[in-house]
């Protein structure tokens, strides 16, 4: 069963459209939810939460109506907001208790969960700690922490990784997985960054402008946006000689889809291992130094370029039909 | 013994026992918000919070009920059958008390949530948001009503210690009491409105007090210009302007009290009426728009 299913939902302020006619349906696991800022990501959540009515349109979560049954939805579903959101002058331990009864739980139940909850997500000494001493990391896991205290069935992460190192990035994103892997609790967890979330999710939906753009499977998704980045030396004793352009005609002529990067960088799509091979064939035959060669993944801005097309793609075809 | 012992380094190991899901009760609405009443309460006298939090509440309530204690004693020791300050206006003389501790510590239940943005954390659960006003108001208005009843509760036992004419010791407990009630209905739903519109508390406290002294200082600069004017019957309308002077009219008003201290003309019955319908209107109204303000978070 879907955990969310959205129809036709639409929400428009005075001034701006925030959801445009979206339909999309996530099943359970980790899907991830991509968009700018200002695609509407916060406001699809709200209205999820039931805290916001939908203009138009309808969803579902969890088999429940968003518009009638909030109240319903809220007891079985996590929210971490993007913001900060805890005060700095009490514990861990002392704010998840707290959050855990208003979400219903009995005084000791709350104490409990507090425990299990605070290990699961990696607190140990420091949950005794005003949150106020705590790093960044530490504070995001409080913020998960109090999502996954009353046992949802689905938790939404509002950008988790926001404001983390590289290494405190991955944790997050290892804890996200195993939240679904070992929990079996579902994840909606949105990010303006579509690598991270390739890593992460099952499938991904990236909306723009309110409009879904894209919805499909990690794997899908990867097979058409692998690039591989290629940069090669210039002939030390013939210094006029292109060798990007010779490069280039070389790995078209064998096939392969290139195009020119910033700087000396070529991107070659990558079908499959075999072009690993032809490049490195190229470079030798051409005499060369291979300076870099490595996997590229689609900026999430070349996914909303591709989306756009298909949809203006579309737009032509139904136009014609019109005619 | 030793050989039935664990062997080494295997007794401190925390054994990771995987993800247990949650079976028990989810006890819903109603309770959320008592909890929620409860710790608010619990925080208006910083209890389960640090120390320092605990400073000034606490200073409140103890000068509150000392000079109770000190009335209390003096007259049974002198034998006056009789406490010298009736209870409604002890109350009165008192009223700067209960407006610092309502300055200091309403902003301590609502800004708080709001600076720090823990607001959307309670309205992602059942709760919503006139609950958490519900639970925030009651919890306000209780520590006020705990504040003020706390001397009154000390006269009456200390009337009946004693052996003070116990019908009227226990007549004037009762308008105490409802002097009591109207201070923790106006002052705690004003403070909380106004703690409501800022994140920052040391505003909150400022315009609280702010509130409570330039009303009273224009409400007593007003009854000066009546008296000089020849308005002196009228002039018992400034205390609509000033929360204290209007609970402690409207009760001696009731009660038929002698004045003292701020009020120096008995409100007619028109005015008693009116004064009446505003405390109400205090009390409803700051509730209502409390609530107006939290719907649209």
């Amino acid at each position: 069963m879907a955990v969310i299913t959205t129809n036709n939902l639409t929400k428009r302020f005075p001034r701006v459209t925030a959801l445009d006619h979206l339909s999309v349906e996530v099943q359970p696991g980790v899907v991830g939810l991509v968009g700018a800022n200002g695609a509407g990501k916060s406001t699809l959540i709200k209205i999820l939460l039931g805290l916001a009515p939908a203009t138009e349109g309808t969803a579902r979560v969890l088999g429940l109506d968003v518009a009638t049954e909030g109240g319903a939805i809220r007891e079985r579903v996590g929210y971490m907001p993007e913001h900060d959101c805890l005060p700095p002058d009490v514990s861990a331990t002392e704010f998840v208790v707290h959050m855990a009864r208003m979400s219903g739980l009995p005084a000791t139940a709350a104490r409990e969960r507090t425990a299990d909850i605070l290990r699961h997500v990696g607190l140990y000494e420091e949950r005794y700690r005003p949150i106020g001493t705590y790093s960044t990391g530490m504070k995001q896991r409080v913020k998960l922490a109090q999502a996954l205290v009353h046992d949802p069935q689905l938790v939404l992460l509002d950008e988790p990784t926001n404001g983390l190192d590289p290494v405190g990035r991955d944790d997050m994103l290892e804890l996200i997985r195993r939240v679904h892997r070992e929990f079996g609790i579902s994840v909606l967890v949105t990010s303006h960054l579509l690598g991270e979330l390739e890593r992460t999710c099952d499938h991904v939906v990236v909306i723009d402008g309110g409009k879904l753009l894209r919805s499909s499977s990690t794997a899908d998704l990867t097979a058409v946006t692998s690039l591989l980045a290629v940069e090669v030396t210039e002939r030390q004793n013939d210094p006029g000689f292109d060798v990007d352009a010779a490069l280039r005609a070389r790995l078209t002529e064998a096939g392969l889809t290139v195009s020119a990067d910033s700087g000396h960088v070529l991107l070659v799509e990558l079908h499959g291992d075999d072009v690993y091979d032809v490049i490195r064939d190229a470079v030798a035959e051409l005499g060369v130094g291979l300076v870099r060669l490595e996997q590229r993944r689609h900026h999430i801005s070349e996914v909303f370029a591709a989306g756009a097309g298909a949809l203006g793609a579309a737009d032509k075809a139904e136009e014609a039909a019109h005619v | 013994m030793s050989e039935t012992r664990a062997p080494e380094g295997r007794l401190d190991v925390i054994h990771d026992i995987g993800y247990r899901h949650y079976e028990g009760p989810r006890l819903g609405i109603g309770y959320a918000t008592r909890s929620l009443y409860t710790s608010s309460l619990r925080g208006a006298f910083g209890l389960g919070r640090s120390g320092k939090s605990k400073i000034l509440p606490m200073a409140m309530a103890a000068i509150m009920a000392v000079p109770a204690l000190i009335i209390v004693a003096v007259s049974i020791y002198v034998k006056m059958g009789k406490l010298p300050v009736d209870y409604p206006q002890y109350l009165t003389n008192l009223q700067f008390v209960t407006a610092v501790f309502t300055a200091a510590q309403a902003p301590v239940l609502l800004s708080r949530d709001l600076r720090f943005m823990t607001v959307p954390l309670y309205f992602s659960r059942p709760l919503r948001s006139s609950d958490y006003v519900r639970a925030k108001y009651a919890a306000m208005v209780s520590a006020v009503f705990i504040l003020t009843m706390l001397p009154m509760l000390i006269m009456w036992i200390g009337s009946m210690l004693g052996s003070m004419d116990f019908g009227y010791n226990t007549r004037h407990f009762a308008y105490g009491v409802v002097a009591a009630a109207f201070y923790s209905l106006v002052y705690a739903g004003l403070g909380l409105l106004i703690a409501s519109l800022t994140p920052r508390r040391g505003f909150g406290v400022a315009a609280i007090i702010a509130l409570f002294m330039v009303s009273a200082g224009v409400s007593g600069a007003l009854r000066g210009v009546l008296h000089v004017t020849g308005h002196q019957a009228a002039s018992f309308w400034v205390a609509m302007l000033n929360p204290g002077f209007l609970i402690d009219s409207t009760v001696s008003w009731m009660f038929d009290l002698p004045l003292r201290g701020n009020v120096a003309e008995m409100p007619t019955t028109l005015g008693g009426v009116v004064f009446l319908a505003e405390i109400a209107v205090l009390a409803v109204g700051t509730f209502a728009l409390l609530v107006r303000r939290y719907r649209k978070i």
